[in-house]
Parts: C-alpha cells; sequence; structure tokens
C-alpha cells in the first residue's frame, strides 16, 4: 500500500463523506433546503472534515515515524552478538539491512542474521503498510457514520465547518514561526553537539581551519582545526568586492532612474534589470567560472599579475552584478518617496539636479540607502553557488583580492556534501557555520528594516 | 543736494553696478563649472545603467553562443550485419541471451570494415575511438526490440563520440598541438574520409532531450533533470499555495492586531531574507535526520523549497488582498453573508490574479534554486529518469552545477543548453505572471 495510494483511497472516502452529507441533511429536511439551518453543502462539508482531518492526521504521523520505529523495532531484534556497540558498525548493519530488504547492492557478505533481519524488516514493512490501509480506512468510515448521524436540520453545520476553516488558517500561519523554530533548533542543537568538540573560542577566534579530522589518530593532522577567521575574511572579502561594484553601479542607476529617466526609458530598463535578479544564482556560478575567471587570469598575465583561477575577485565581480537590481530597486523607491517639496525649494533656489540630488536627496535619502545596502551586504554573505563554483577550497587569511579564498557557505557545502557521519566535529561544523550565517544574516535584515522603516515614517 | 553728495551717489551706484557685474561674472564662470559636473553627473548615471545591461547581454550572449552547438549532435551511419551466428547463435530468441550478445565488437567490427587497412591493434582501438559507447546499446535496444531484425544488415545512426562531435563542430581543431588535444591527427584522417564518404551527419540532438544524465556527454541529457524539476515543483506547489493563501487570509482578514499576530508578521519577513543554504540545513537536520525520509527524493526537496517559497507567496497574497476594496466585503456583510462567506465568496477571488502571479513568481524562485538541495542530497549522479516524488532524482539547476563542475570539455556546451532550458523555463513563468497581472489587473 504505497503513500500515494492509501491518499487517493482517502480523497475518495472524503470526497464520498461530502455527498452522503449532503444528500443525508436534504433528506432529513424533507426534501426542501429552506428548513436546514445551514446550506446543504455545509451539511456536506461538514461530514467530509470530519473524514478527513483525523485520517489526514494519522496518514502524515505514521508515515513519518514508520521508518524510524520499525529500524529500532529490527535493530532490537538483532541478536545480541551482533551488538557490539559500536554505533558506527550498527549504522552499517542497519544499512545492508536496508539495501537488502530494498534489493539493492550490499557492502559485505550476507550472513543469515542479516538475511533474517532484512526479511524481518520487509515483512514488518509490509504489516505496517497495511495496517496503515486498514486502520485509515476503519476510522474514516467510523467517521463518516458518525457525522451522519449528527446530521439534524437544526444543526449548525455552517458555524462549525467555519470553525474549523478558521482553525486551519491559524495552524497554516503558525507554520511559518514553526519553520523559524525548526531553523534555530537544529541549528542550535547540532552546534551545540559541535561546541562540545570544540570550544566556541576556538572556532569563533581559531586562525587555521582544516577540517580534515583523521580516521585514525596517528595520522598527520589528525585532530582538524575549526578556526573559522579565514572563512569570515574570505566571505567579508568577497562580500567587498561585491559591494564595491553593486554600490556604485546601483545606485548610480537608481539615481539615474529616478530623476533623470524619461518615463519610458525608465519603463524598459526597470524590468531589464530585474531579469538580472531573476536569473538563478547557478548560472551567475557558471559564468564566474566558466568566462569571468579565465578572463580576469589572462589580463593578469597580460599586465604581469598573477590571479588565481578561483579569485575573491571573479567571484566578487559576478556577485556584484548579480546584487545590482535589490541595491538599485530598494534605492530607487527610497528616492521616490523623498517628498518633491524638498527637490521643488532646491531647484528654486537656482542649484542644479545633481547639486539638488547630492545635497538635499541623498542625505534625505541616506537611511534608506544604507539600509538597502546592508541588505544587499546580506545577500551577499548568504549567496551560495557563485562562490562554491567560482571561489576557493583552501582556507587562506588574505585580503588580497587576486588569491583564492573560501567562504562561509563554501564550506558548509564541501562539509556536507557527500559522505557524512553525523557524529563527527566536521559534519557538526557546519551548521555552526549555519548558525553564524543565520545570525549575521537575520542581524543585518532586522537593522536594515528598521532603519528603512524608521525613515519611511518620517515622511509619510 | 549738493555736488559733492551726488558724486558720491553716482560713485556707489557706480560700485554697486560693478560688483554686480563682478559676481554674475563670477556666477557665470560658476555656472560653466557646475553645468559640467551636471552633465559628468548624468554621465556616470547613464554609465551605470549601460553597465548593468552590458552584464545582462554578455551574459545572454556568453550562454546562448556556447549553448548553441549542444542542440546538434553528429551522427555515423553505418550499415551494421546482425548476424544469427553473432547474436543468437543457438536460434532461441532468448532475452537474456539478446541482451548478452557481444554487440560491441558487431559495430566496431563494421567500422573497421570501413578502413581494411589498418590492422595494428592500437591504431584499431583509437579508430573505434570515434564511436561512442551508447553506440552498441542502440543496436542491442534496437534488437531487442525487434528480434526479427536478426539476420539482417540494417542501417543504424549512431552516436559518435563527444571528442569528435566537437571536431566535427570545430571546437577541437588541428591548431592545437597534437598532443594537447584528445583526437589524434590520424583520427581527424580517418573521421575526414568518413565524412566524405558521407557516412557523418550533424542534426538535431535528440539525445538530449529523452536522457537522463551520463558520464559520456553524447550520452546525456536533461530528461532526468527536468522530471525531477516537474516533481519538485509540484510538491512545492501543493504545499506552499494552500498553506501560504490559508495564511494569508488569517494574517490579511482575521487576525486580531495582537503580539503573536504581530510576531508572526515580523516572523514571515525575516524568513523571507534568510539565506536559502540554511533552509538546506533545516531540511537535512529536520526531514532527513530526524524524520528519516530519503535523502535524493523530490519530495524532501519540494518540502524544503515549499518552506522557503513560503513568506513570497503569503506576502504577495497578502498585497493582493489588502488591494480588494473594503466596500466589497461591507456590500457582502450587510446582506448577512459570514466574514467567512465573505472571504470564500467575494475577496478571494477577486484577490486570485495577484496571488496566482505571487505564486508563479515564488515557484521561478525555486525552480532557479540550488543551494538547499546540494544539503538534501539532490546532488546525486542519478542515470534513471524519475518516475515518482520518492525516487532519487536532480533538478535541472543542479544539473547545471554538476556539468559546469565536470572536467569533459563537452560538457560546457551542455551545461550553457541546459541553463537556457532552465532560463527558458523561467522566462515562460514570468511572462505568465506579467500576462495574468495585465489581463487581471483591476483598478477600483
Amino acid at each position: 500500500m504505497s503513500f500515494t495510494f492509501v491518499l487517493g483511497a482517502l480523497i475518495i472516502l472524503t470526497v464520498a463523506g461530502f455527498y452522503m452529507g449532503r444528500s443525508r441533511s436534504l433528506a432529513d429536511a424533507g426534501g426542501t433546503a429552506q428548513r436546514l439551518h445551514s446550506r446543504p453543502h455545509y451539511y456536506g462539508y461538514f461530514v467530509a472534515l470530519w473524514c478527513g482531518i483525523p485520517t489526514l492526521l494519522i496518514l502524515g504521523v505514521w508515515t513519518m515515524f514508520q521508518t524510524p520505529i520499525i529500524e529500532m523495532l529490527v535493530q532490537n531484534s538483532l541478536p545480541e552478538t551482533m551488538l557490539n556497540g559500536d554505533p558506527a558498525e550498527m549504522s552499517l548493519i542497519m544499512n545492508d539491512i536496508r539495501n537488502l530488504a530494498s534489493g539493492n547492492i550490499t557492502s559485505g557478505e550476507i550472513t543469515p542474521q542479516i538475511q533474517a533481519a532484512a526479511d524481518h524488516y520487509v515483512s514488518l514493512n509490509t504489516t505496517s503498510s497495511l495496517a496503515k490501509f486498514v486502520v485509515i480506512l476503519a476510522i474514516g468510515i467510523a467517521a463518516i457514520a458518525f457525522a451522519r448521524s449528527k446530521i439534524n436540520p437544526a444543526l449548525r453545520a455552517r458555524n462549525q465547518v467555519e470553525k474549523t476553516m478558521m482553525a486551519i488558517l491559524i495552524v497554516c500561519s503558525v507554520i511559518a514561526i514553526l519553520t523559524t523554530v525548526g531553523i534555530v533548533m537544529s541549528l542550535v542543537f547540532e552546534s551545540w553537539r559541535f561546541f562540545e568538540k570544540v570550544s566556541p573560542a576556538e572556532f569563533l577566534f581559531g586562525l587555521e581551519w582544516s577540517p580534515q579530522t583523521a580516521l585514525r589518530s596517528d595520522q598527520v593532522g589528525a585532530s582538524g582545526a575549526f578556526g573559522a577567521i579565514p572563512l569570515f575574511a574570505g566571505t567579508m572579502l568577497i562580500s567587498l568586492v561585491a559591494m564595491c561594484v553593486a554600490g556604485p553601479v546601483g545606485l548610480l542607476s537608481a539615481i539615474y532612474m529616478a530623476e533623470y529617466a524619461p518615463t519610458k526609458v525608465r519603463g524598459a530598463v526597470k524590468p531589464a534589470l530585474e531579469v538580472l535578479a531573476g536569473i538563478p544564482t547557478v548560472v551567475y556560478g557558471f559564468f564566474a567560472a566558466l568566462t569571468v575567471a579565465p578572463f580576469l587570469r589572462d589580463q593578469g598575465t597580460m599586465f604581469g599579475l598573477d590571479i588565481s583561477s578561483e579569485s575573491a575577485l571573479a567571484a566578487g565581480l559576478v556577485m556584484g552584478i548579480m546584487i545590482i537590481p535589490f541595491v538599485s530597486s530598494l534605492s530607487d523607491d527610497v528616492i521616490n518617496a523623498v517628498p518633491q517639496s524638498l527637490r521643488e525649494g532646491s531647484l528654486g533656489l537656482g542649484a542644479t539636479k545633481s547639486e539638488t540630488i547630492k545635497r538635499v536627496i541623498l542625505p534625505a535619502a541616506l537611511p534608506g540607502i544604507v539600509g538597502s545596502f546592508m541588505l544587499a551586504i546580506s545577500r551577499a554573505i548568504g549567496e551560495t553557488m557563485i562562490v562554491v563554483m567560482a571561489a576557493g577550497l583552501g582556507a587562506n587569511l588574505t585580503a588580497n583580492p587576486l588569491e583564492a579564498v573560501t567562504t562561509v557557505t563554501v564550506q558548509i557545502v564541501t562539509l556536507l556534501v557527500g559522505d557524512q557521519e553525523f557524529d563527527s566535529a566536521k559534519t557538526l561544523a557546519a551548521f555552526a557555520l549555519g548558525l553564524v550565517l543565520f545570525c549575521v544574516t537575520l542581524c543585518l535584515n532586522i537593522i536594515a528594516m528598521a532603519v528603512v522603516n524608521k525613515y519611511r515614517e518620517q515622511y509619510d | 543736494m549738493t555736488d559733492a553728495v551726488m558724486t558720491e551717489m553716482q560713485s556707489s551706484n557706480q560700485t554697486r553696478r560693478e560688483r554686480a557685474a563682478n559676481a554674475s561674472e563670477a556666477v557665470r564662470r560658476g555656472l560653466k563649472k557646475r553645468y559640467a559636473a551636471e552633465a559628468r553627473f548624468r554621465a556616470y548615471g547613464i554609465g551605470a545603467v549601460g553597465i548593468a545591461l552590458a552584464c545582462i547581454v554578455v551574459l545572454f550572449t556568453t550562454i546562448i553562443s556556447s549553448g548553441l552547438p549542444a542542440f546538434t549532435e553528429t551522427t555515423i551511419t553505418l550499415n551494421v550485419e546482425l548476424k544469427q551466428e553473432d547474436i543468437d547463435p543457438e536460434g532461441t530468441r532468448d532475452a537474456s541471451t539478446l541482451i548478452n550478445a557481444n554487440y560491441r565488437k558487431l559495430v566496431f567490427d563494421t567500422l573497421r570494415a570501413e578502413f581494411p587497412d589498418v590492422t595494428k591493434r592500437r591504431d584499431k582501438r583509437a579508430l573505434t575511438a570515434i564511436l561512442s559507447s551508447g553506440a552498441a546499446y542502440q543496436v542491442q535496444q534496437a534488437v531487442v526490440e525487434d528480434p526479427s531484425l536478426i539476420g539482417q544488415t540494417v542501417t543504424f545512426e549512431l552516436p559518435v563520440s563527444a571528442d569528435f562531435d566537437l571536431y566535427e563542430k570545430g571546437v577541437i581543431n588541428k591548431k592545437t598541438a597534437e598532443a594537447d588535444r584528445r583526437v589524434s591527427d590520424q583520427q581527424m584522417a580517418w573521421f575526414d574520409t568518413l565524412e566524405e564518404r558521407g557516412l557523418i551527419e550533424t542534426g538535431f540532438n535528440t539525445t538530449f532531450f529523452t536522457h537522463a544524465d551520463s558520464r559520456e556527454p553524447e550520452l546525456a541529457g536533461i530528461l532526468g533533470a527536468t522530471m525531477g524539476s516537474l516533481f519538485t515543483m509540484l510538491v512545492t506547489l501543493a504545499l506552499s499555495f494552500p498553506i501560504g493563501v490559508c495564511a494569508a487570509v488569517y494574517l490579511e482578514e482575521f487576525a486580531p492586531k495582537n503580539r503573536l499576530t504581530q510576531i508572526i508578521e515580523v516572523n514571515i519577513n525575516n524568513l523571507a531574507a534568510v539565506p536559502s543554504i540554511v533552509f538546506g540545513l533545516l531540511g537535512l537536520a529536520v526531514f532527513i535526520n530526524f524524520f528519516g525520509l530519503p535523502r535524493s527524493a523530490p519530495l524532501v526537496g519540494g518540502m524544503v523549497l515549499a518552506l522557503m517559497t513560503l513568506p513570497t507567496i503569503i506576502i504577495a497574497s497578502r498585497a493582493a488582498l489588502k488591494a480588494v476594496p473594503p466596500s466589497i466585503r461591507e456590500a457582502a456583510l450587510g446582506l448577512g453573508a459570514s466574514r467567512m462567506q465573505v472571504v470564500t465568496h467575494h475577496v478571494l477571488p477577486l484577490a486570485m490574479p495577484g496571488i496566482l502571479t505571487g505564486t508563479i513568481i515564488g515557484m521561478a524562485q525555486a525552480l532557479g534554486e540550488t543551494a538547499p538541495l546540494l544539503m538534501i542530497g539532490m546532488v546525486a549522479f542519478i542515470v534513471d529518469i524519475p518516475g515518482g516524488i520518492t525516487d532519487p532524482a536532480t533538478v535541472l539547476p543542479v544539473q547545471v552545477y554538476l556539468w559546469a563542475d565536470s572536467p569533459e570539455r563537452a560538457f560546457v556546451a551542455r551545461t550553457s543548453a541546459a541553463i537556457m532550458i532552465l532560463l527558458t523555463f523561467l522566462i515562460f513563468m514570468n511572462a505568465l505572471a506579467v500576462v495574468l497581472r495585465k489581463k487581471f489587473e483591476r483598478r477600483w
């Protein structure tokens, strides 16, 4: 019984419930809807909700916890001799059992115990799926019968349906909070485990980053080093390069669009700039790695400069291009929000347009522009694909944009893509980096939004 | 008045006039400078816009010019003699015999027959390198599908390997030193001979649209990634659209102005600005490690992207709901509708175009998103075309990332081509949003 099948059966049952409820209410009222408290379809919804909500909840919970519970059962059923308490070996065995059960290739030879466990796994899975189908169907039918029995012309079906809908609406809006809680919890929890192995001081202020922990303690660099300063520095360097591109270009084009451009030009150029914001970042990454970086390197050799092919400059330049629309559209809004009277006052005193802009409008719009820059910086810090494809992997503490540096996001990706073991400091470090990233961008955003909002209120 | 006073007044008038003339002279001189500054400033603005537009042009021309070659493929026409004794010596027509026959040798022999004078082992191997490793597979498929072909001589259009495809397109040419390229002079000569005999053809690259990923560039296609994207987007849409609209309706129409709703609002605004990779970390920690959902599956990818696009949809939907004038609500309430009926019967239908526009834009964002999917394992090398939301899959942008990382030169064109497909989808979606907005936009 696959998930889709059960879901389909459930939907059919719910729809059937709707029609049964509606016809029941009409029959009760002797065929005339006027005698009913609510219109007939509300009785249909009443039954459908009674049937749909509990069964869907059970289906969801059951499906989510099915695998972990079955795996626990299988693990407990393994003979004592195989359980030597080593979690790594345990997970290997479980992997074999899983692969065997789903017909994949296993890592080692298949012992009878593992074969038995796999059979057990398969049988538990089928039992669970079958039981799920039967239980859910039974509950659904029982719910329909119950709800149907409650129907009578005096039943305030509309009010009950509306109350339920309201509850659903509230649950949906709480999901936004749950997402934030989920993000914070998962980051904090995994980071906590990381900080049990590596002290926070070492992580935040250490100067050396080499997360490769060796398998054996006697290997070279066995301990790994988790000083994240080079990553922070690299992130800042690339963001700085990006802002050097996006800041002037974005701000100047915003000024031109808001103050100089004729309506026609504005109408054509604005959507064109928005195109830059709509291009997927992986495309920018490809562009940076295959066009910009080689171009810069060739130019560098012409001028006798040694530019690394994964230079911070290439990644930063392309990231700057990506950020231009953020800066320009936000600054454009802010500049447009400056009251016309300020402009007219300045022009009336004989100032030229550029003087008005430089001495009146920009100072008036400064807080908003700063806010838009901060939002753009937070974008740059959190941007992943461009740096993954165009920046380096080696942690390099340098301020020279011609060299390769690595960033926080690049390290998160490299640490988590591929094989993982969830108790090593190496994997957990990614979550600690994620926590730092989350906090920094959150602070930047909150400050930027507060600045922008406060400023907007001033002129409204 | 005395003369003395008169002269004094005259002289003071004169100095005043002089001073005024001096001042206007200074202003005029300054004016020139100020107008120059004005023109300069304006030019900076035009320059900035020009730079931004130039970036777009360069980006698009680079991608299109490097991607276009991937839409054609080079094939070699070979008359392969499907001899009974080579394929099915016992004549059983047993499926496993048909599958396991040595088609490679068959195809290679046919090619070698074109050059009977090539006898050395090394040369023979160099000669057969012209053929793609998928050529034998194509013959095998044809035979398995139609065993009656055995015993006949069948004409196949077989793919050549990627290096020769590039040679045909002129990417690899004789200008580079022989040691620096992957096609030797001898191989080029053979290939030219084949071309003279009219066996080499260039046609539309159907492989690219009908296959999933492959290690061989000439056999790699984007159908697998496209299907993966489709399934992922379905999950995203199924989750984020209803949840987003419900949340927006509650916050805009029903929510009392209290602490909780304020927190929710601030939260949504902040979520919209959280880096996408953090959502990937959430998906990894919660969906995969905690709930044990399958890795690399569109199900998990869709859930993560749904959480990511939720703020976009909620913000857009709220704006659309806000734009519906209160008079509509009051009229409906006045006729005795309940508040829920007002929303479902009147406000929502009127706000729907705006909500749909926001949803499409959110979906376009999700379609182009890569980073969170890397976290949940959708970067695997997957040769099968996914058939459901729990099958391992990859999506278009991740496919772009994978190919961009690949050292094979032939993948560069394919990466650009995949980007072109991705951008086509995005342009289509955005155009749809614009059309929706234009067509149903109402001014109250």
